[in-house]
C-alpha cells in the first residue's frame, strides 16, 4: 500500500519541484479549456457570444482565485513561498542598501566575533587531548593545606621521593612523572650551530601511560630509566625536522647534550604534545629521569621537581584515587614534619590542567563577545524597526487590501533572516582572520595550535544568525502595530507628534544596548587598568636599555667550581671592555625571570628556633658589579668583594624585605645566617628588593657571591646609554670566541622581558576593549538614529512650539533630555550589572579593585559624553528649524 | 462565488472520484456531470473542482493525462489510480454506513 501510494506520487512531486513554470502553464491552459467549453456550450445552444462569456464566468468564480487555490494544493507549495519571500526580501533590501550593507556589516561583526571565539574554545577548551583514551588521564600535585609564603600556590610540583610511594601504594592507576623545565645545550656537529633547547625529563613509562606511538623507532621503557642506564632521548618530530632535516635514519645515532652523548631511540608524531600547569609545549627532547637526576633528588620528600600524570583504570575515579595517594602523604608528612614536605595530594583531568590558565578569560571573552551580539542583534533590530516605521503606511495598505497578517510578518522575519546570513557569511570571513591573526600573535599560549575552523564552526555561525534573526525580527514585529491599520491610515497626515510608540520602543532597545555597552566598557576598563599598572609595575630596578642573555655552562666540560668562576670572570670582564656598555654584572637569576630557587635559613644570633622551621629566602648569586650594573640600590653596608669568591665566598647581601624580616629591630651588618647544612654566612649588606616575577609581590631575597656557590649558569645583565638591543651580536660573538660550543639564550632586554610576561593581560585587555568600543559606537549610533528619526517626525510640532515663541534652546534642551533620557537609563542599568558582576573577572586583575571607582566613573563620564555628542547633531538641527518651513511639511 | 454547504465540500472528493470510476473526463466534462446526476441540488461552483482534482492528484489517487477530446481540442483528462479506486471503495462503505446512521436517527418520532 505504501510502496505504491510512493509509486504514483513520486513523479508527481518531481515534476512538481523541477517543473514548475510547466505546471503553470498547464494550471492556466486547463482553466482556459474549461471556460471555452462552458462557453461553446451555451452558443451552441443559442446563446450570444459576449452573454455566453459573462455566464461561464459567473458560474466559474474568481479565475484568480481558483488558480490560487489550485495551486496551494500543490507540493513544494511552501518552498515556492519562501523562494518568493527571499526574492522580495532582496529586492527591498538592495532599494535601501545604506541599511541593508550596515546592518549587514553590524551583523557581521557580532557573529564573527563569536563564531572566533566558538572556535578558540572548541580547540582549546574542549577538543581532547591527542593520546589514547584521553578522559582517564588525569595530573597529580602535592597540596599544602597551609600555604607556607606567597610564593607558594596549591598544585604544587611532586617530589621524586613522595612519588616513588604513591606509585607503590596504588594499583588505581598507572603513574608516570615528567619534569618539563629542563634544557640541554645541543653540542655543534657537522656545521651546526650548538644550541639549547627545552627539554624534559619522564619516566619510563610515561609515554605508554598517555599511549603514545613515536612516529620513528622507539619510546622509553623502564629499562632506559635507570641509573646505570645507556643515555637515550626522544625527539620531537620539529626538532627532527629542523636540525636533522628529517633524516629517517636518526634511530641509533648519537647526538651530544651538555657535552656527553646520548643515543637517539625515537622520534615523536607530529600530533604529539605535553602542556600543563608546568609548561612542557617547548619541549624538543624526552631524556630520562633516573638516568639524568641526581639521585637524592629521586628519593627526596621535599625537592618538588616532577608532575605526576596518571591512567586510572577502568572503574576508578580521580576522588577515590586522590584520597588514596592523601593518606600515603599524610603519612609521610607525619614521618618528616620539614615545612618543604607538603601534606596533601590534589589532581585533576589533563585536559583541565592543559587549559586551567585560559579558562577565565576565555569564558570572559566569550561573554564579552555574547554582549557584542546581543548589542548587535538589538541594533539591527532597532534599524528594522525605523525601517518599518517609515514603511508604515506601506503595510497598513497592504492589509487593508488583504495581505494576511501572518504574511507580512514572514516577509519580515525573511528580511532579518536575510541579513543575518549575510552577516554570518561575512562574521565567518571575519572570525577566519581572527583566528589567524590570534594564532599568529599567541604562539605562547597552551594548545593554540588545534584552533581552526571547521563545519562545526559554521554551523554554529548558522545557529547564531538563526538566533538572530529571530531576536531583532521578533522584536520589530512585535514594534509594529498590524492592527491598527486604519490608525496608522489616518496618522500619516494629521498627526504632528506621532510614532511614539514606535520611538518608545526603540529607547528601550536602546537603553538595554547602552546598558551591554556599560558593563563592556567596565569590564574593559578594569583590565586596561590592571594592565597599565602591570606595565609600571616597579619590578626594583630601571627597566630602560638593561640586556639581559643567559649562559650555562656544561657539566661535562666545565667541571669544578673554579672553572665555572673562571670563565664567567673572564667573560663579564670582556663585556664590560666593550665600546658601549656602560656597567655590566653577572646574576643568577635576573629580576622578573622567575623564582630561581629558594633556602631556609635561621640567624646564628637569635635563639634557635624549633626543628624544621626557618626563613623561606630566594637565593641569587651576584658578581661584585651586579648591583651598579642592575642599579639595585645598596641600603647599606657594602658590595661583594673581588676577592670574596670560591672557598671565601661566605658572605651574603639581603634584600630590604628580608633584612626587615630577619631583623626587625637590629642592624643585619655583622651578623650570621646558617642553613640547614649548617654553613655560615655574614651578612655584609642590605640591597633594595627586586621582584622575582613581574605580576607576583616582592620575596625576601638572599645574594650570595655567584663565584663560588655551586652556580654553573648565569644571566649577564648589560647597562648602556645607547639603545642596548646593538650590544646582543658582540657579546654572542665573544662567547662563541671563548667556546664555540657554547649558546646563548634568552637574549632580551629587561622591558621584553615583562612584556613577555604580561603578553596575556595585554591580549585580554586589548581584545575586550575593542569590543567595548564596537558596542559604544553601535550604541551611539543607534541613539544617533533613534532621535534623527524623532526629531524628523517631530518637525510639525517643533515648528508649532517655535512659531508660538518656543525659545530655540528651550528646545535644543527638550530634544537633547529626549535623547539622554534613555543614555541615563541605560547607563544605571549598566553600572548596576557591572557591579554584580565584576567579581568574576577579579582573577584576572593585578592591582584592581574589580569596583575600581575611577574606572566606574570613567565610563560614566565616557559614556555621557558619547551620548551627547550622538544627541548634539539632531537636536541642534531641531533647534534650527524654520517654523515656517516645518509647519509646511506633510 | 456561492459556498457550497460544508457536507459537500467534505464529500466533493468522494463524488468527484465516483464520476471518475466510470470513465476518464476533463475538467468541464466532469463539472456537467456532477450538475447533471446531482439533479442540480449540490451547487458546486465550477471553479472550485479544481482545487479538489489537484489535490487528489497529489495525493495519488487520481492520474491525469493530456489526450484531444472528442471535438479536437486539447484538455487534461483525469482517471482513478488503483489506489483511488481501493480508496474510493473505503470511503463509500464508510459513507453508507455514516448515513444510514444519521438517517436512522432522523427516522426517530418522538414520543
Amino acid at each position: 500500500m505504501r510502496f505504491e501510494h510512493w509509486v504514483y506520487t513520486i513523479p508527481l512531486r518531481l515534476r512538481s519541484l523541477f517543473k514548475r513554470s510547466r505546471l503553470n502553464a498547464d494550471l492556466d491552459e486547463e482553466l482556459h479549456n474549461h471556460l471555452a467549453c462552458q462557453i461553446a456550450d451555451d452558443i451552441s445552444r443559442g446563446m450570444g457570444m459576449e452573454e455566453a462569456r459573462l455566464k461561464a464566468l459567473r458560474s466559474f468564480g474568481n479565475p484568480l482565485l481558483v488558480r490560487e487555490k489550485t495551486r496551494a494544493t500543490w507540493s513544494w507549495n511552501y518552498v515556492e513561498q519562501c523562494v518568493r519571500d527571499v526574492r522580495i526580501g532582496i529586492r527591498t533590501l538592495s532599494r535601501s542598501p545604506g541599511f541593508a550593507i550596515m546592518a549587514i556589516l553590524i551583523m557581521g561583526i557580532g557573529i564573527g566575533a563569536n563564531a572566533a571565539i566558538f572556535s578558540v574554545i572548541r580547540g582549546v577548551l574542549l577538543e581532547p587531548l591527542p593520546y589514547r583514551e584521553p578522559g582517564q588521564l588525569v595530573s597529580l600535585f602535592e597540596h599544602q593545606t597551609r600555604p607556607v609564603d606567597a610564593g607558594y600556590s596549591n598544585y604544587l610540583p611532586v617530589a621524586g621521593g613522595n612519588f616513588s610511594e604513591w606509585k607503590k601504594a596504588t594499583t588505581a592507576a598507572q603513574m608516570a612523572i615528567i619534569s618539563t623545565w629542563h634544557q640541554y645545550n645541543v653540542s655543534a656537529e657537522g656545521g651546526k650551530l650548538p644550541e639549547k633547547v627545552d627539554a624534559a625529563w619522564c619516566s619510563g613509562n610515561f609515554f605508554s601511560v598517555l599511549g603514545v606511538a613515536p612516529a620513528l623507532g622507539r619510546v622509553f621503557i623502564d629499562a632506559d630509566d635507570r641509573t646505570g642506564a645507556a643515555a637515550t632521548v626522544l625527539l620531537s618530530d620539529g626538532f627532527w625536522r629542523r636540525r636533522y632535516n628529517s633524516d629517517p635514519g636518526i634511530v641509533g645515532k648519537t647526538i651530544w647534550l651538555d657535552a656527553r652523548p646520548f643515543t637517539v631511540i625515537g622520534v615523536l608524531p607530529s600530533s604529539f604534545l605535553y602542556e600543563g600547569k608546568y609548561g612542557g609545549g617547548t619541549d624538543q627532547l624526552w631524556t630520562t629521569a633516573n638516568h639524568e637526576a641526581p639521585a637524592d633528588f629521586m628519593t627526596s620528600f621535599g625537592d618538588r621537581g616532577f608532575v605526576s600524570v596518571a591512567r586510572l583504570m577502568p572503574g576508578e575515579t580521580l576522588s577515590q584515587l586522590i584520597d588514596q595517594l592523601s593518606a600515603v602523604q599524610h603519612q609521610i608528612k607525619v614521618e618528616h614534619p620539614e615545612p618543604s614536605v607538603s601534606d596533601g595530594v590534589q589532581g585533576r583531568t589533563m585536559l583541565e590542567d592543559a587549559v586551567q590558565g585560559y579558562k577565565t578569560p576565555i569564558y570572559i571573552l566569550l561573554a564579552a563577545t555574547g554582549c557584542v551580539l546581543l548589542i548587535v542583534c538589538l541594533n539591527v533590530a532597532g534599524l528594522m524597526v525605523a525601517r518599518a516605521a517609515t514603511r508604515s503606511k506601506e503595510y497598513a495598505i497592504r492589509a487593508a487590501l488583504g495581505g494576511g497578517l501572518f504574511r507580512l510578518l514572514r516577509e519580515r522575519l525573511t528580511e532579518s533572516l536575510l541579513i543575518c546570513v549575510a552577516g554570518a557569511g561575512m562574521g565567518l570571513f571575519l572570525a577566519w582572520a581572527a583566528l589567524q591573526w590570534l594564532v599568529s600573535v599567541r604562539q605562547d599560549m597552551n594548545r593554540v595550535g588545534s584552533i581552526h575552523m571547521d563545519g562545526t564552526v559554521v554551523l554554529f555561525a548558522a545557529f547564531a544568525a538563526g538566533l538572530c534573526a529571530l531576536i531583532s525580527g521578533t522584536i520589530s514585529v512585535f514594534g509594529s502595530k498590524q492592527r491598527q491599520i486604519l490608525a496608522s491610515l489616518k496618522e500619516s497626515s494629521r498627526a504632528h507628534s506621532g510614532g511614539r510608540t514606535r520611538a518608545s520602543l526603540r529607547k528601550t532597545l536602546l537603553a538595554v544596548q547602552i546598558g551591554f555597552s556599560v558593563v563592556l566598557l567596565v569590564g574593559a576598563g578594569l583590565l586596561v587598568r590592571s594592565y597599565q599598572r602591570l606595565r609600571s609595575t616597579d619590578i626594583g630596578i630601571p627597566v630602560d636599555n638593561v640586556l639581559t642573555m643567559r649562559i650555562s655552562l656544561p657539566g661535562a666540560r666545565y667541571k669544578t667550581p673554579e672553572d665555572w668562576a673562571a670563565f664567567f670572570e673572564r667573560l663579564i670582564a670582556r663585556v664590560r671592555a666593550m665600546p658601549g656598555v656602560e656597567t655590566a654584572g653577572l646574576v643568577s637569576t635576573a629580576p622578573g625571570e622567575g623564582w630561581g630557587g629558594n633556602r631556609m635559613m635561621s640567624v646564628v644570633e637569635h635563639p634557635p628556633l624549633p626543628k624544621g622551621e626557618g626563613f623561606d629566602i630566594l637565593l641569587r648569586g651576584a658578581d661584585p658589579g651586579y648591583f651598579a650594573a642592575a642599579k639595585i640600590p645598596l641600603l647599606s653596608g657594602r658590595s661583594f668583594a673581588m676577592a670574596e669568591r670560591l672557598q671565601r665566598a661566605h658572605v651574603v647581601v639581603l634584600s630590604r624585605s628580608a633584612a626587615k624580616a630577619m631583623f626587625p629591630e637590629e642592624d643585619p651588618i655583622g651578623k650570621h645566617l646558617a642553613d640547614k647544612q649548617g654553613r655560615v654566612y655574614e651578612v655584609i649588606g642590605v640591597v633594595g628588593d627586586t621582584r622575582w616575577y613581574v605580576t607576583e609581590p616582592v620575596h625576601p631575597m638572599l645574594y650570595m657571591p655567584i663565584y663560588g656557590n655551586d652556580y654553573s649558569s648565569a644571566t649577564i645583565v648589560v647597562r648602556s646609554s645607547q639603545p642596548v638591543e646593538a650590544l646582543a651580536m658582540p657579546i654572542e660573538k665573544f662567547v662563541s670566541e671563548m667556546d664555540s660550543d657554547l649558546p646563548v639564550s634568552d637574549v632580551m632586554t629587561i622591558r621584553q622581558a615583562t612584556a613577555k610576561s604580561t603578553v596575556d593581560n595585554q591580549f585580554d585587555s586589548f581584545v575586550v576593549l575593542a569590543f567595548a568600543f564596537i558596542g559604544l559606537i553601535l550604541a551611539s549610533t543607534g541613539l544617533y538614529g533613534v532621535l534623527a528619526y524623532l526629531v524628523a517626525q517631530r518637525t510639525g510640532e517643533i515648528g508649532i512650539r517655535i512659531a508660538l515663541g518656543a525659545k530655540r534652546d528651550q528646545v535644543l534642551g527638550m530634544i537633547l533630555a529626549d535623547g539622554l533620557r534613555p543614555a541615563l537609563i541605560g547607563l544605571l542599568i549598566g553600572l548596576a550589572v557591572s557591579a554584580s558582576t565584576t567579581r568574576f573577572v577579579k582573577r584576572m586583575l593585578y592591582g584592581t579593585q574589580p569596583l575600581d571607582p575611577e574606572v566606574f566613573a570613567g565610563v560614566a563620564v565616557l559614556l555621557i559624553a558619547s551620548a551627547v555628542l550622538a544627541c548634539l547633531l539632531p537636536a541642534w538641527r531641531a533647534s534650527r528649524l524654520d517654523p515656517m518651513q516645518a509647519l509646511r511639511t506633510e | 462565488m456561492s459556498k457550497p454547504s460544508d457536507l459537500v465540500q467534505g464529500t466533493l472528493d468522494l463524488l468527484v472520484l465516483k464520476i471518475l470510476a466510470l470513465e476518464p473526463l476533463h475538467g468541464w466534462a466532469l463539472s456537467q456531470r456532477l450538475k447533471q446526476v446531482s439533479g442540480n441540488v449540490l451547487q458546486v461552483s465550477d471553479g472550485s473542482l479544481y482545487p479538489a482534482l489537484h489535490k487528489l492528484e497529489q495525493q495519488g489517487w487520481i492520474r491525469s493525462e493530456w489526450k484531444p477530446t472528442e471535438n479536437n481540442r486539447r484538455a487534461k483528462f483525469y482517471s482513478l489510480t488503483r489506489l483511488g479506486r481501493r480508496y474510493l471503495e473505503r470511503e463509500a462503505a464508510n459513507w453508507e454506513r455514516i448515513s444510514a446512521a444519521i438517517s436512522g436517527v432522523l427516522r426517530l418520532t418522538e414520543v
